[in-house]
């Protein structure tokens, strides 16, 4: 008998991994569960967290009703440089990080792939609900998950593809409900668990920025608020504070809502927009970009966008304006384009490319 | 032994290296254990029969164990384990005879029970000196005597370590300390049951055991308290245990952990050549096959059944894992911590280099084990390791 393939799975105590797993293993393959640990037992949240001791105990329960070997990598340190570290980097420059397509490039697709290899396997398997395809050439991309609502290629642009190709999406192909079942009938323990999602990103009582803020023992950034002309406002104590479009919680108050518009890290100014439509943009620039299912030889590229993992896909321009640059154009108008977020190309289901946004445009 | 061949899932052969975590249950030890989960049900404290069987199986497992370490049975107070009779010796005598201010000796490479007892006297107001070890995890006699102020109330040191089975000269520090009249505790859970132990002829005044080091259930260890040493109490509550360890007795574990004593001792010179041997026999395959390996510890002075080496390049948890995966265990460290990737405390205080210390792996045998078992670990030890290398 031939010996079965094997595969290491990332479980992160949560029914999409722990039902991922559970797929390879009626597929036949030989199941290897690696849990990683992100932050120390201290730092996790009561419950939530995908990073704790909580979320590492479900995973080796489910891993138990499994029947499969299961592990704990710890990755605090390669996470906190390679994530956390970048994530505050972004938030002193006055961007808005997402930590989590970060994650998913340097520690899940980047160093838990390396150890997958290190322990004979060649597969990485994730509960992500994203799809796999095959070029004629043999170059992998990435598609769309089949449950529009839990997509989350948008997290995984940043992948290249011959990371791609090592990676299995099992849960990809099925909708959360089907997903929810599978558990049940299995007997999982955590089926019916609540989302583990962005869990990683949350500290105790103090918001993500400001809780990295502390961890690096950095100075905030205090500076003026300004209003569209560049009028002063009044003050606050930190850019890394503020997301563009952002409402709720500035310490200001003007007597009517305000939103941020834009954030000059160079002299610490947060402006302010009291319009809605202040916050429109109708494209923007890219750093960053990768191209996955084509071969960037065009001038200008009609596909569909989205600069927010929540948003409806709309359809837009992409002019590639340099290696790894881009200038998006959009057919219709959005809101809160953010710079540090990323920027994410489709042509249907498949994942064209991606890149970071470094700013937007009128 | 009596040990079957332990079969895996995808059939394969299981081979189990990590009896310093913990060891397989005898099969003599459940027989006799099996009558007092079934029948023997009785409350050891209530009066009637049901009662006197079980006190009655206890007794003879408390004379069992005192016969071990060379005591008498009143000298003996069955715990739940060594971690709970390691906080009895510390905080029990820390309480009865400490004040604010009081110091206790100890070791930087002392098992997590006594270190983290040690923590916690010390955020009470008490302080307390970790002595360093040398290059093979050995104190220095000179250092120890250097360290017994008059402030000292006790002293707390292992005489094997768990992680590089390193034996300590716990007789010369008892000496040492007797002459200044300072109270002495040894961790002795490794060691019992694995080399012959004489609690007199040591001259400790207080040692904590543990069954399930030597093929006994998990769940029940003793306190040896010598007698004329007023009892340290931590679990107040009944009369149980004259006084120094209330709750109703775990009666069928107790029974269990008596009969692992009684093998032990009566296996102890024979299987630790066998083990010995064996031990070294993988050292030296392991060495002879594999570049750039050092064992850690102390030759001369060191369990026969452990043997700690690091693997230059290599990650020991990576390599443990992949073990594993072909059905052989072995641990990287303490099993009591080995969620943690940070470099063992022990091989730190030993000096090794981060390095040395992150590509370790401990082996520690039992008498379960065979040399074809041995043979094979070094095999496929080779092959792992050359593929992870390169």
């Amino acid at each position: 008998m031939l010996a079965k393939k094997r595969v290491v799975t990332a479980m992160s105590g949560g029914v999409d991994s722990s039902v991922a797993a559970a797929l390879l293993l009626e597929q036949g393959f030989e199941v290897v569960g690696v849990t990683l640990q992100l932050q120390a037992c201290h730092e996790s949240v009561e419950g939530g967290s995908c990073c704790g001791t909580d979320s590492i105990a479900q995973a080796g329960a489910a891993a138990g009703r499994l029947g499969i070997h299961h592990y704990v990598l710890d990755c605090r340190q390669p996470f906190q440089e390679a994530v956390l570290l970048r994530s505050w980097e972004e938030y002193s420059r006055g961007r808005t990080p997402n930590p989590c397509v970060i994650c998913n490039e340097r520690i899940k697709f980047g160093l838990l792939l390396d150890y997958a290899g290190f322990l004979g396997a060649d597969k990485l398997a994730t509960g992500h609900y994203a799809r796999v395809g095959v070029r004629k050439n043999g170059d992998a991309f990435l598609m769309r998950g089949a449950d529009a609502r839990k997509d989350q290629s948008y997290f995984l642009f940043s992948i290249c593809p011959d990371r791609l190709s090592a990676a299995m999406f099992p849960v990809g192909a099925l909708t959360k409900d089907t997903v929810r079942s599978i558990a049940r009938r299995m007997g999982l323990p955590n089926a019916d668990r609540q989302e583990s999602q962005d869990a990683c990103f949350v500290s105790k009582g103090t918001a993500y920025p400001e809780g990295l803020r502390l961890r690096f023992n950095e100075a905030a950034r205090p500076g003026p608020f300004l209003d569209e002309q560049g009028r002063p406002l009044g003050t606050h104590s930190g850019i890394h504070q503020f997301t563009v479009g952002q409402r709720r919680g500035l310490g200001i108050a003007l007597g009517s809502p305000a939103w941020v518009k834009s954030i000059d890290a160079e002299s610490g100014s947060v402006f302010l927009t009291t319009r809605k439509e202040g916050l429109i943009a109708r494209g923007l620039i890219a750093s960053g970009v990768r191209w996955h299912a084509l071969t960037p030889r065009f001038k200008r590229l009609r596909c569909s966008v989205q600069v927010r993992y929540n948003q409806m896909p709309i359809p837009a321009t992409v002019e590639p304006t340099g290696p790894a640059t881009a200038r998006v154009r959009f057919d219709r108008p959005l809101r809160a384009v953010t710079p540090g977020q990323a920027v994410v190309f489709f042509a249907g289901d498949r994942v064209l490319g991606g890149g970071w946004i470094d700013s937007s445009e009128q | 032994m009596n040990g079957e061949q332990t079969v895996g899932e995808r059939g394969m052969k299981r081979i189990y290296l990590d009896n310093n975590a913990t060891t397989r249950l005898d099969s003599e030890v459940l027989e006799e254990m099996l009558p007092y989960l079934r029948d023997h049900y009785g409350n050891p404290s209530s009066i009637h029969w049901f009662g006197q069987e079980a006190r009655r199986g206890m007794d003879r497992a408390r004379e069992r164990v005192a016969n071990l370490i060379g005591a008498s049975p009143d000298e003996i107070v069955f715990t739940s384990g060594g971690t709970e009779a390691d906080n009895q010796a510390l905080l029990g005598i820390a309480d009865t005879v400490g004040k604010p201010g009081s110091r206790i000796v100890t070791t930087a490479i002392e098992h997590q029970a006594v270190l983290n007892s040690c923590r916690y006297l010390e955020k009470k107001g008490f302080q307390v000196t970790y002595l360093p070890v040398d290059g093979q995890g050995r104190i220095d006699p000179g250092t120890f005597a250097d360290s017994l102020a008059d402030d000292v109330i006790l002293v707390s040191i292992m005489l094997a370590n768990n992680e590089v089975g390193t034996l300590q000269p716990v007789r010369e520090a008892v000496a040492i300390a007797k002459s200044r009249g300072i109270l002495f505790h040894t961790d002795a859970v490794q060691a019992a049951g694995r080399i012959p132990i004489d609690a007199h002829w040591l001259g400790v005044d207080l040692m904590s055991l543990s069954g399930h080091k030597f093929h006994g259930p998990k769940g029940c260890g003793a306190l040896y308290v010598r007698s004329g040493v007023t009892g340290p109490v931590l679990v107040h509550g009944g009369h149980h245990e004259r006084r120094r360890r209330a709750g109703t007795e775990n009666v069928a574990a107790i029974v269990g952990f008596g009969q692992a004593c009684r093998l032990a001792g009566m296996r102890l010179g024979e299987a630790n050549s066998v083990i010995g041997s064996l031990r070294d026999r993988l050292e030296q395959g392991i060495l002879e096959r594999v570049k750039g390996v050092k064992v850690n510890g102390c030759p001369e002075n060191r369990l026969p059944n452990t043997s700690n080496m690091s693997f230059e390049g290599v990650d020991g948890q990576l390599l443990a894992i992949n073990l594993d995966l072909k059905g052989i265990a072995v641990s990287t460290g303490s099993a009591c911590q080995s969620d943690t990737r940070e470099p063992s405390y022990v091989l730190s205080a030993m000096g090794c280099s981060t390095d040395q210390a992150s590509g370790c792996l401990r082996f520690s045998l039992s008498g379960d084990n065979t040399v074809e078992e041995i043979d094979s670990v070094v095999e496929v030890l080779q092959e792992l390791v050359e593929g992870l290398r390169c």
